[in-house]
């Protein structure tokens, strides 16, 4: 906080750091609004080793080893994981049926209107209608749909490729939306000047100019899809996440260290799928 | 098309509505399959004046006529089909990188295509010959299958001069044609271009900075802090309005290229946010 008082004479005004209160501030600050967090969330680490947690810790690992291998229960997981694979994919169609259309509806870039300076009222209207709605889509996490469709569909993977879909198609429809608007619309006003159609200015213009773009995104979608509809198996929405629950709550750690596992492979291998995509489309 | 200007007067879209107008009032008309060419110093309102032409932008006081209809009192689908029997080629031409020559080409016909047509272009291209013929008067034939980030930059600009061929527009608007080609390329642009337009019936409005070719043109109008100079015909543009027009801007009257920041640079664009 002070300057060290080991120097025998304060060094002379135009030798000091002048960026050196703005710094002690900021961290001053930061300290300011952490401490509140921690008092509020509890935040107390030492009670992890007190003998009584330690001792609840061993147990927990030690019923994780060794990992169960077993040929039925191996298929089983392997089968479970497809599942998982599938939910992702599935929720991901669905998505873009709901995004594409929604982007092009909501994206400035391919308004007629606007050619002439100001955007009409009826189209701004409908343009920000859409954004209102893919935000409301996509604020709701998916694990609240998730909850949401268990109770109207029942148990099973149908609630989780649901889930995903109404989540992901409001994330997608934004970030379409953000990409297409920060990329140059010099083709695509042209081809409207020159009196095309928006959706031909689409496909003519925009689209060849954003396709690699979308098409990465879509691509980090769907590896993100694959984590995701894990998760949504523990609220009953079928695949891995699913069996994981059923066997922490048999106390089953062998069974839940194979599962464990094998996601760690399956989301590595998504990530290298999806990495080598990406770098392809680029 | 007839084109009727009455004290037309228009400024950029990102101007302030009430600074002085890139383009001060200006009246004049232009025949049907006229040729016209439109020169001046840079920042003289030539490209302003393309655009309010175009409808492009609206016009901040006066009024304009294409074939006897005032543009901007028409709905909005009715202005998007008189669009389309207007040709603006801007000096930049307007090609995505990644798209192909052919598809580039055949984008000048999109106006009078319906959208399924247009799709079914994109799977497998209609209109091969037409594009190659269109190219072929540019000397670009061999690049009919290249991708457009391929092509130099004059390739590029004739390229987007072949998408007019392609158009069924009765107005061809163009900006600077010549601006990255070098002069032999330039005269075989120009020639064809207002050989292609009077073929098709067009009329032909150009923006030029070569003098010298824009005396060829039956029509010059000479434009100089956005008013209207002069409107001679070209062999009546004498040497002595020439220097009257680029007065302190002799240098571009010499057949440089156009000052540095004619065009001011694209601002910066926010990274895209990948998390949700």
């Amino acid at each position: 906080m002070q300057e060290p008082a080991a120097a025998p004479a304060l060094p002379s005004p135009r030798h000091r750091d002048p960026a050196w209160t703005g710094r002690v501030f900021w961290l001053l600050a930061a300290a300011v609004l952490v401490a509140p967090a921690l008092v509020a969330t509890e935040f107390k680490p030492w009670l992890l080793f007190e003998p009584d947690a330690l001792k609840a810790t061993r147990r927990f690992i030690a019923d994780f080893l060794p990992p169960k291998i077993e040929g039925e229960f191996l298929w089983l997981v392997l089968v479970e994981c497809w599942r998982t694979v599938a939910i992702a994919t599935a929720g991901m169609a669905l998505a873009l049926v709901i995004a594409i259309p929604l982007t092009l509806i909501s994206t400035n870039a391919i308004s007629i209107s606007a050619l002439g300076g100001r955007m009409h009222t009826l189209p701004l209207f409908v343009r920000q209608a859409t954004r209102w709605l893919l935000i409301v889509l996509r604020s709701i996490p998916e694990l609240v749909w998730a909850l949401v469709f268990v109770r109207v569909v029942g148990l099973g993977p149908t609630a989780g490729v649901l889930a995903i879909a109404l989540t992901y198609g409001g994330m997608l429809g934004k970030v379409y939306g953000e990409i297409l608007e920060s990329d140059e619309t010099h083709t695509t006003r042209t081809l409207l000047r020159n009196g095309a159609g928006r959706l031909q200015a689409f496909f003519y213009g925009l689209l060849p100019h954003s396709a690699p773009e979308l098409t990465s995104y879509t691509v980090y979608r769907w590896e993100c899809a694959i984590r995701s509809s894990a998760v949504l198996g523990f609220v009953g929405a079928g695949g891995l996440g699913q069996q994981m629950d059923n066997s922490m709550k048999m106390f089953q750690g062998s069974e839940v260290a194979t599962m464990l596992i094998v996601f760690m492979l399956l989301v590595a291998l998504a990530d290298q799928v999806s990495a080598w995509l990406r770098k392809n489309l680029a | 098309m007839h084109i009727s200007l009455r004290g037309l007067a228009a400024r950029h879209p990102a101007a302030a509505p009430d600074s002085v107008p890139a383009l001060q009032p200006v009246s004049l008309d232009i025949t049907a399959s006229e040729q016209v060419a439109v020169i001046g110093p840079s920042g003289a309102g030539k490209t302003t004046l393309l655009h309010a032409l175009a409808c492009a932008l609206r016009p901040a006081a006066g009024g304009l006529t294409l074939d006897g209809v005032d543009p901007w009192t028409l709905p909005v689908s009715k202005l998007q089909q008189l669009r389309g029997r207007l040709f603006l080629a801007p000096q930049t031409p307007p090609l995505p990188p990644r798209q192909r020559v052919i598809t580039a080409v055949l984008a000048g016909r999109l106006p009078r295509q319906s959208l399924l047509a247009s799709l079914r272009s994109l799977i497998y291209p209609t209109g091969i010959a037409q594009a190659e013929s269109a190219l072929t008067r540019f000397d670009l034939a061999h690049k009919l299958w290249d991708r457009v980030d391929r092509l130099s930059g004059g390739e590029r600009q004739r390229v987007g001069l072949a998408r007019a061929l392609l158009s069924s527009a009765s107005l061809w608007l163009v900006d600077e044609p010549l601006s990255s080609l070098d002069p032999s390329r330039a005269k075989l642009a120009i020639e064809t271009l207002t050989a292609a337009a009077r073929e098709a019936g067009a009329t032909l409005v150009c923006t030029l900075h070569q003098v010298d070719v824009a005396t060829r043109f039956p029509r010059v109008l000479g434009l100089r802090d956005g008013r209207l100079h002069f409107d001679l015909p070209g062999a009546e543009v004498s040497a002595e309005r020439l220097r009257e027009l680029y007065a302190q801007h002799e240098h571009e009257l010499l057949g440089g290229p156009a000052a540095a920041g004619d065009t001011p640079p694209p601002p910066p664009q926010a990274p895209v946010m990948y998390c949700r």
